[in-house]
This record gives structure tokens, C-alpha cells and sequence, in this order.
């Protein structure tokens, strides 16, 4: 049961700033053509499928606040990027989504998340995360093969029969079609049955997203999947994302501002620290927050002159 | 010859810094240094003169008969048989400590580590099992004799005409040996279960898999060595265990059953073990059979160290599996032919 909601004065009104460019911001970051055009298609708002929506969302750890009030609506087919400083709540947001904070003890939430139309807390919890799939910061294959790896993933519950997960026609060609996706194919499909642990650091976070992908989820967290991985690794997982913005929602945390101007359409900024419960700041197309934020904040973020 | 050119001079092979001296060191540094340096090595000895002793004096009487001849009781040592009975007797013992202590304390080690609500239940479950551990083996089996005793327990073991129960069986000493074992492996399971980090959970959760899914498909399997271990180091306390023997399995020469039904009626009576064997043949025991004693001292020692050898190659093997992939990287970098 969530607690009360204790309010927190918030320090300061969010203001509106007028409406001029940043000198030194990130309207030049590179983009490729699949996010421009998605971008520059993209249709009006109001007539886009809201896939889950935040609505007044306050979470807190015992009896520390994380996240106040924060509303935020997570559209079919886009990107969505969270950005913010350490400390911002931007974490604990992603994961409430699918229920992941409850895991942590103390783990406590008020105000309404809500997957098409539908409250998360009355989902059955592992159906919730099984359309509400996510990546994690570290890569965290599990200890066994590549294979069982996602296959683990893909079998139902309780697997149809025996000890070991059956090879299957249907399971290969759906681990087949979860690793291709996550662009490992080629990489390890001559040896699916070496340990997962055995990958390097960015097949390992490839594997996990494949993992995530083979539920077939309808929601793709994913919690600076990139922060632990080199640059090249980094942009191969970037050009993944972009494909998968077709078929998925995506919503990323990143510590990465060009990141987060490279692959999503919109962009959430989140502010917060020890003395003060993160909360959100600033919502809005992402070329527009990164060119023309409204407030000073999110200018002062961007441009690097705060966290 | 342009070959030899390539090839670069080694370089001077590097000064090791003398060996320090410990006359440098305050008095007290160097009683310390020399009484761990003693103690160690006195320790060396004293193994290597167990496994010397007893391989000299059990191989010397150590013959293949004793593996293949019941018991018998005679005087003579020529005539009272070998052993075939108390190895019998070692591994029923052992097998069903081990069926049910296993199961038993993983399931307790699962139960602590990933449930273990309401915490004051699962304190008490581990004050419970720490209690266990520290109670003396005898006293355990005088225990289980009250217990097997009970008439409603009757059917575990002989009961008398007028309805007395004997109260000692293989059923009655192997349940009370699987107590022996329990702490041991409820401890190594527990132990790995910590050693498993969150993330691993948490990414099983996130695929919408339940907590019983991801114990059984994911924790499980990745700790198996370490369960291995603690089940080797438990049948290594059982089979070396005496006084559960002396006292709950009745210590007849041979397996003596009860009734006709062959495997049941064998699990209801009574028998012997390696380690009772050596006991009542030792000269402190009824046997007085010293050169039997020696033998089958000797074949128990062996068990007991292929058991530890055992173990050591299971937990080796977790350790290398669990290595740092950094590390294993650096290791195999260091060993290609261009690096050297």
C-alpha cells in the first residue's frame, strides 16, 4: 500500500523562459535519417496512442521521497529519453514502471501508472513485465548458455516438459529471430552453446536486450544500457534502438545528453538530489528541449553548467 | 640467419631483492613469525604421518577377500571374515542421510535467502540450524533413540512380542546422520545464494518470470557446484560419524533384516559401519581384530579423502567459473605467444 502523500514544498515554480536558442547547446548532435524522418513525421500528439501514461506519481524507498508528482505520458512508437543528474529520481521512475521497485524492500508509490488505460497494480505483476520488459545498466546475463539464455526468456513458466529447456523448432527459430534483432546473430550463432558470461561486455548487454525482446514486450525499458559499454558497442546498441522504436515503445534513461538527442523524440528532464526529492522539470519534444527549453533549468543542464 | 636477427636479446633477468632477514624484527614479531612457521609445518606432519601410518599398516592387511566376505565372529582373525557388511552398512547410512538431508537443506537455504518472511521466523529457522550444528553427535543419537522408540515410530525399526520398539535401524541412524549433514549444506547453499548479485534476479523479474521460476531456472543452476560441495562435505561427515552408529544402528557383526521384504526389512534392521567396524575390532572394542581394524581404517580414510578431494575440485571449479572475465582476459593475454 503506498503511503500518504506528504507534500514537499517545491523550491521553486518551474518559469517560462523566452524563447531563444542555446549557443552551445546540442541542436547540431547528429542524427540519422531514421530518427530525423521519424521526427519530422511525427503526428500530432493528441491523436497518438498513449501506451502508458504517469499521472501524479510520487515514490519513495521507506520513508525517503525519490520521485514527486511527476506526469509524463509514454507514447506508442517513440523514444522517449529521461535525462537528469545522479540522484534525480530518473532511475526509480523507469522501474516503477514495471513494478521493479516493489523487489527493492520499502519500495512504496502514490499516484496512478497506467498501461493502456489500465492501472499496473491490478495487472498480474509478471504479465506486467512481461509487456513492460527491461534492460539494466550492468549486463546481467544469466549463468548459463546464450541459448538458454533466451530461452529462459521465451519459455512460459513452467517449461512444457523435463528437465532441460527443449530445442524446439519454435524456440530456436524465436531465439533466432530475438538475437537477430538484437543484432548478435551473426555474432554467436556458431556457438550458442558457449556461457553467456563468456561474451564481452557489449555482446553481454546485446544478449539482454534480445533476452528482453524474445517476451515480444510492448514496452522497452532500458536504464543507460550503454553507460557500462565502449564507444563502439554504444553506437551499435544506438542504431538497435532506432529499429526497435518501430514496433516498441521505448522509454531509456541515459546520462548521455547526446545520447539522448541522437535516438529519442522526446526528452523528460528530471532534477533532484540529496536535499531535494527529484522531480520532474521539463517535458517536450526532444529538438525543441535541446534547442528551445522553456525552462532555465533544463538550459543550465544542457548546456553544462549544472550536474 | 635474418631470422636470428629478429629475434631481441632477453633482457637481464631481473635482481630479486634479497630474502629479508627477521633479525631485524622486534623480538616478539619473531617468536610470532617462528611459532605459525612451526605450527605449520607440524601440522604437515602429523597428516602426512596419518596417511603414512595407515597406509603402512592397512595395506599390509588389506586384502580382496575383505571387500567380498561377511563378518564373522571368531578369535582368530584368520577366521572372522571381512567387511563386505560395514562398507554395505556405510553406504546405506550415507545414502539416506543424503537423500534426505539434501533436499531438506536446500530447501531451508531457498526458504532463508529468498523468502525469509516474517524475519523473526527465519532468525529462529537460522538459530534453529546453528543449534543443530553445535549439539555433539552422541547427543543427537540419544535423541533419536527416544524418538525411534515411540511406539507410533514402531514401524522404522525391530519391535518386540509385547510391542516394545527397538528404536535403532538404518532408518533410525540415517534420518538422525541427516541432521549431522543438514547444517553443512544448508550453510554452503545459503552461502551461494548470497554470492548471487541482484541483478541477476532483478533481470529475470523484469522478463516477467515469477520468484519460483527464477529459484528454479536461473539461482539454482548457477549454484550447483556449491550445493555439490555442501552435500560431498555432509556424506563426509556421515560416513565419518561413530557414536550415531554405536548407538542408533544396533552395531550387529552383519546386516541383519527384519522380516522378508528385502529392502525395507534391511532398512528396519540392523548392521554396522566402517566406522563402528573399526571400533569394535580395534583393540579397545569386542572384536580385538587389530589387523581387520587397520584395513578397514584405511579403506575409510580413503572414502573420506576422495570425498575432500571431492569437494576441492567442485569449489575450484566454481571459483574459475566465477572469475572476473577481466581477469580471465588478462590471463589469457599473458599466455599468447606475442605478449611474452
Amino acid at each position: 500500500m503506498p503511503p500518504p502523500i506528504r507534500r514537499i514544498a517545491i523550491d521553486r515554480e518551474p518559469t517560462v523562459a523566452p524563447e531563444r536558442p542555446i549557443a552551445n547547446g546540442l541542436a547540431q548532435a547528429p542524427v540519422t535519417e531514421a530518427v530525423a524522418r521519424r521526427r519530422s513525421e511525427r503526428p500530432d500528439p493528441a491523436t497518438v496512442r498513449e501506451r502508458m501514461r504517469v499521472d501524479a506519481v510520487w515514490l519513495a524507498y521507506g520513508e525517503n521521497w525519490v520521485v514527486r508528482d511527476v506526469t509524463l505520458p509514454v507514447r506508442q512508437g517513440e523514444v522517449l529519453a529521461m535525462i537528469g543528474a545522479s540522484g534525480s529520481g530518473k532511475t526509480t521512475l523507469l522501474r516503477s514502471l514495471n513494478r521493479l521497485t516493489e523487489v527493492t524492500a520499502g519500495g512504496s508509490r502514490a499516484g496512478r501508472i497506467t498501461l493502456d488505460g489500465e492501472e499496473i497494480h491490478e495487472l498480474e505483476v509478471n504479465d506486467l513485465r512481461r509487456r513492460v520488459s527491461m534492460v539494466f545498466q550492468q549486463p546481467n546475463p544469466f549463468p548459463m548458455s546464450i541459448y538458454d539464455n533466451v530461452a529462459y526468456a521465451l519459455a512460459e513458466q513452467r517449461p512444457p516438459r523435463g528437465r532441460r529447456r527443449r530445442r524446439t523448432p519454435q524456440l530456436e527459430a524465436a531465439a533466432e529471430d530475438a538475437l537477430r534483432r538484437a543484432g548478435l546473430w551473426d555474432e554467436v550463432a556458431g556457438d550458442l552453446d558457449r556461457s553467456a558470461l563468456r561474451l564481452s561486455g557489449g555482446q553481454q548487454q546485446r544478449l539482454c536486450i534480445a533476452r528482453a525482446l524474445a517476451v515480444k514486450p510492448e514496452v522497452l525499458l532500458m536504464d543507460e544500457p550503454t553507460s557500462a559499454l565502449d564507444p563502439l558497442s554504444t553506437l551499435k546498441i544506438e542504431e538497435l534502438m532506432e529499429h526497435l522504436a518501430v514496433d516498441f515503445t521505448v522509454v531509456i534513461v541515459t546520462h548521455n545528453l547526446q545520447q539522448a538527442a541522437r535516438v529519442s523524440e522526446y526528452t523528460a528532464f528530471m532534477l533532484g538530489d540529496e536535499r531535494q526529492v527529484g522531480g520532474l522539470v521539463e517535458f517536450g519534444p526532444t529538438d525543441k528541449i535541446f534547442t528551445h527549453p522553456v525552462d532555465p533549468r533544463t538550459e543550465d543542464y544542457i548546456s553544462g553548467r549544472m550536474g | 640467419m635474418s631470422e636470428t636477427a629478429t629475434v631481441a636479446t632477453a633482457p637481464p633477468v631481473a635482481v630479486r631483492p634479497p630474502r629479508q632477514s627477521t633479525a631485524a624484527w622486534p623480538l616478539a614479531d619473531r617468536v610470532g613469525y617462528w611459532l605459525c612457521w612451526t605450527t605449520g609445518i607440524a601440522l604437515c606432519l602429523i597428516a602426512v604421518a596419518i596417511v603414512v601410518f595407515m597406509l603402512v599398516k592397512g595395506v599390509a592387511y588389506l586384502r580382496p577377500a575383505l571387500f567380498v566376505e561377511h563378518p564373522a565372529a571368531s578369535l582368530q582373525q584368520s577366521q572372522s571374515g571381512g567387511f563386505l557388511d560395514p562398507i554395505e552398512g556405510t553406504l546405506i547410512i550415507t545414502a539416506i542421510g543424503t537423500l534426505i538431508a539434501a533436499p531438506a537443506g536446500v530447501a531451508l537455504a531457498v526458504w532463508i535467502s529468498e523468502y525469509g518472511r516474517p524475519t523473526a521466523l527465519a532468525r529462529a529457522v537460522e538459530s534453529a540450524i546453528d543449534v543443530i550444528a553445535g549439539v555433539p553427535s552422541v547427543v543427537l543419537a540419544i535423541f533419536g533413540l527416544l524418538v525411534f522408540s515411540e511406539g507410533f515410530l514402531g514401524f522404522l525399526s525391530q519391535n518386540a512380542a509385547n510391542g516394545a520398539v527397538y528404536g535403532r535401524s538404518f532408518f533410525a541412524a540415517g534420518i538422525v546422520m541427516a541432521l549431522l549433514a543438514l547444517p553443512l549444506i544448508v550453510g554452503s547453499t545459503r552461502e551461494a545464494l548470497a554470492q548471487v548479485p541482484d541483478r541477476v534476479r532483478e533481470a529475470s523479474y523484469a522478463l516477467g518470470k515469477s520468484r519460483a521460476s527464477t529459484i528454479r531456472w536461473v539461482l539454482l543452476p548457477s549454484i550447483r557446484p556449491d550445493i555439490a560441495s555442501g552435500i560431498a562435505l555432509g556424506m563426509g561427515r556421515i560416513i565419518g560419524d561413530t557414536a550415531i552408529i554405536t548407538i542408533l544402528l544396533g552395531v550387529t557383526l552383519t546386516t541383519q533384516g527384519v522380516g522378508s521384504t528385502p529392502l525395507l526389512g534391511t532398512l528396519r534392521g540392523t548392521g554396522s559401519t566402517l566406522t563402528s567396524y573399526v571400533y569394535n575390532n580395534s583393540p579397545a572394542g569386542e572384536g580385538n581384530a587389530p589387523q581387520k581394524a587397520y584395513a578397514a581404517a584405511f579403506v575409510l580414510l580413503m572414502l573420506v579423502l576422495a570425498l575432500n578431494a571431492l569437494v576441492t575440485r567442485l569449489t575450484a571449479g566454481r571459483r574459475s567459473d566465477r572469475a572476473s572475465i577481466g581477469g580471465r582476459l588478462r590471463a589469457i593475454g599473458g599466455s599468447l605467444p606475442w605478449t611474452r
